[in-house]
């Protein structure tokens, strides 16, 4: 098995027509990661995919799968199978034959027992004499699965693979979906528009916007310090603070937000503006009833009052307007039962300052915030 | 009133159409194929099971040759038909409209007329003839009109369409992200379609293909206008024996025939092309 070549997109630009589909794109993908390509409809990351697969041809650049050049190579002269969106599983054919089809292409020793271990590794060993129309929407989606992985591709690309199934079944097929990555140690690229199946499933995500990349990390990096607005803001949810850097102390900017001071280790911020925004979680924020003078160390303050408050059982919503009229969200785990916050209550909002996040505050602060059509369902 | 009671209800009209034009005419027929007499005296059934085996060893040449005119001009509207189907369904863009309407526009002629038209395309001295001559593919004194290949020419035209209509409709629902995946898998551009293409458009083949064979092999009206006595098809046949000749006995006995040896080669086909599962 030929593992362990990097995947390299190099200044990839994809056009139809006028519209730049893929603007520039230079990836490094390493082998054996569990890649995610993350954006709203419309970034690219389709396209992106599918230049990959071959299914596309880029206008400019190259793409590189270890030392060889695959730009010009047609799908089936590469490595590289995918599990589409639609499945597109063959009807004609029975589960069986749609899983040996690859192999029989490639006159593959040993079709029985391969597409028999295939099979049974997504569980459908019951169902090998089947048509695709017979089986349900989680069971297709394994076959497609199957039918890719058993010609042990050195790259498995799979689009919104999971798009068409219940959220319940999606949960479980991303655990599947991993456990399989472990397993045979291949290297996945998933197109999707859920940043909690990318978070869940990715080891290394790219937020992909209008065919660039905004940011490339792991989970946890992506989310604890966003590079960007839109990062900040289709990654979970962000309160964006606009601020003016006042001064400096030590390894801390000193920040006037509408008259409050607020402090930001130099380290988290992103951008040397003058102008920034304060990022904060709002799972990050603290809230308790004004005028309780006492402040956990390195912690900063905004006061505000109580616009809503929902209770979601495991925690409790808030949204907070400050002073200068900007509403803040909170999650309050409900550690205890007993007293909430009421609207209309006076409160105090506070964050530990290695908490927050700083990023250019010339950007629009709405950016990434998008009601994406696939996601209201 | 019942929803199976609604059913049945509105299965009558079918089935009466059914009885008054296909049931009550196959009895009649069958009962006229088994009559003895003549035209003067008037014909009685006489149950003359023997006219079958009579009819058989007459016109066994004009059967065999309607077999084989119908089978060659239904494998040659295949060939025509299907490069012609899948360029409307998967490649014409917005032409598409346009050319199934040029497949459907010989309709608004007559199927007299259209026949006709080829009497003078493949006649002695015409440009065809001529152009043939000249290359040497045809003799100095050579013919197309009157000859098998006329005729042949003549039912692959006339039921072309019926030929390309259901070839369209099946490839208009291919998914061409099947195809997609076919390549994805490993198959070139002519794998694709051998495996994806040409297997999923199955009832589209069938469906044409009967639609040809069975009209074509009943036909007259092509040996009429472009064929000669030795090319005649067993459609001459019944069709002679009935309104020239007045002998029913044999014209029914031979309808008969025709439409029993259709119905089981029909059958035959249906089931090794395998498409009851997909139809």
């Amino acid at each position: 098995m030929a593992s362990g070549e990097d995947l390299r997109l190099v200044d990839v630009t994809k056009r139809f027509g006028p519209m730049v589909a893929v603007d520039d794109l230079t990836l490094t993908i390493p082998p054996g990661s569990f890649f995610a390509l993350l954006g709203p409809s419309g970034c690219g990351k389709t396209t992106t995919l599918r230049m990959i697969g071959g299914l596309e041809r880029p206008s400019e650049g190259r793409i590189h799968l270890g030392e060889q050049d695959i730009t010009d190579r047609k799908p089936y002269q590469r490595p590289v199978n995918t599990v589409f969106q639609s499945y597109a599983l063959f009807p004609h054919l029975d589960i069986y034959e749609n899983v040996a089809f690859g192999l029989r292409r490639r006159r593959a020793a040993e079709v029985a027992q391969k597409v028999t271990a295939a099979l049974s590794m997504v569980e459908l060993t019951e169902l090998a004499r089947r048509r695709p129309a017979q089986l349900s929407g989680g069971q297709q989606q394994r076959v497609a699965l199957a039918r890719a992985l058993v010609n042990r591709p050195q790259l498995l690309l799979l689009d919104e693979p999971l798009g068409a199934l219940d959220l319940k079944l999606r949960r479980q097929m991303q655990l599947e979906l991993k456990r399989i990555q472990t397993e045979v140690g291949l290297t996945f690229v998933h197109v999707t528009h859920d940043q909690e199946e990318a978070m869940t499933m990715a080891d290394t995500i790219a937020v992909m916007n209008q065919g660039k990349v905004e940011q490339l990390g792991g989970p946890t990096e992506l989310y604890e310090t966003p590079a960007t607005v839109f990062v900040a803001n289709f990654l979970g949810q962000s309160n964006l603070l606009p601020a003016s850097v006042s001064g400096r102390s030590g390894d801390d900017l000193l920040l006037d937000v509408a008259g409050s001071r607020v402090v930001l280790p130099a380290g988290r911020s992103r951008s040397t503006a003058e102008q920034l925004f304060v990022g904060v979680r709002p799972e990050k924020l603290h809230v308790r009833a004004a005028g309780d003078a006492t402040l956990p160390d390195g912690h900063n303050a905004v006061t505000g009052v109580v616009t809503d408050a929902s209770f979601v059982g495991v925690s409790t919503q808030y949204v907070v307007r400050v002073p200068w009229g900007q509403d803040l969200t909170v999650f309050v785990q409900n550690l205890h039962s007993g007293d909430r916050f009421q609207p209309g209550a006076s409160v105090m909002l506070h964050w530990a300052a290695a908490n927050a996040f700083g990023l250019d505050g010339t950007e629009d602060p709405e950016a990434g915030r998008i009601i994406d059509p696939e996601l209201v369902q | 009133m019942t929803r199976r009671g609604t059913a049945y209800l509105l299965m009558l009209p079918a089935l009466a159409w059914l009885a008054v034009f296909f049931l009550i005419p196959t009895v009649t027929l069958v009962s006229q194929s088994l009559q003895e007499g003549s035209l003067e005296e008037g014909y009685v059934v006489t149950g003359n099971v023997g006219i079958y085996a009579d009819v058989l060893r007459d016109y066994a040449p004009q059967f065999l040759r309607s077999l084989l005119y119908a089978g060659i001009a239904t494998v040659a509207a295949l060939l025509i038909a299907y490069p012609l189907a899948y360029t409307i369904a998967l490649k014409a863009g917005r032409w598409r409209n346009v050319l199934l309407v040029l497949v459907v526009a010989p309709f608004f002629t007559s199927f007299l007329v259209r026949t006709l038209a080829w009497k003078i395309i493949l006649g002695d001295d015409n440009l065809v003839v001529d152009a043939l001559r000249f290359v040497g593919v045809l003799g100095d004194d050579g013919r197309l009109l009157a000859t098998p290949f006329a005729v042949i020419c003549g039912l692959t035209y006339n039921f072309l369409p019926f030929m390309t209509l259901p070839l369209y409709a099946s490839l208009e629902k291919l998914d061409g992200r099947l195809l997609e995946a076919a390549n994805d898998l490993y198959a070139g551009a002519f794998t694709a379609f051998r495996k994806v293409t040409l297997p999923l458009s199955m009832p589209g083949v069938v469906g044409g293909t009967l639609l040809t064979f069975i009209p074509a092999a009943g036909d007259y009206v092509n040996v009429e206008f472009l064929g000669t006595p030795q090319t005649s098809m067993i459609g001459n046949v019944i069709q002679s024996r009935f309104l020239v000749v007045g002998d029913y006995p044999a014209a029914a006995a031979l309808s008969v025939i025709l439409m029993v040896t259709i119905v089981v080669m029909v059958m035959v086909y249906v089931r090794r092309a395998g498409t009851e599962e997909l139809v």
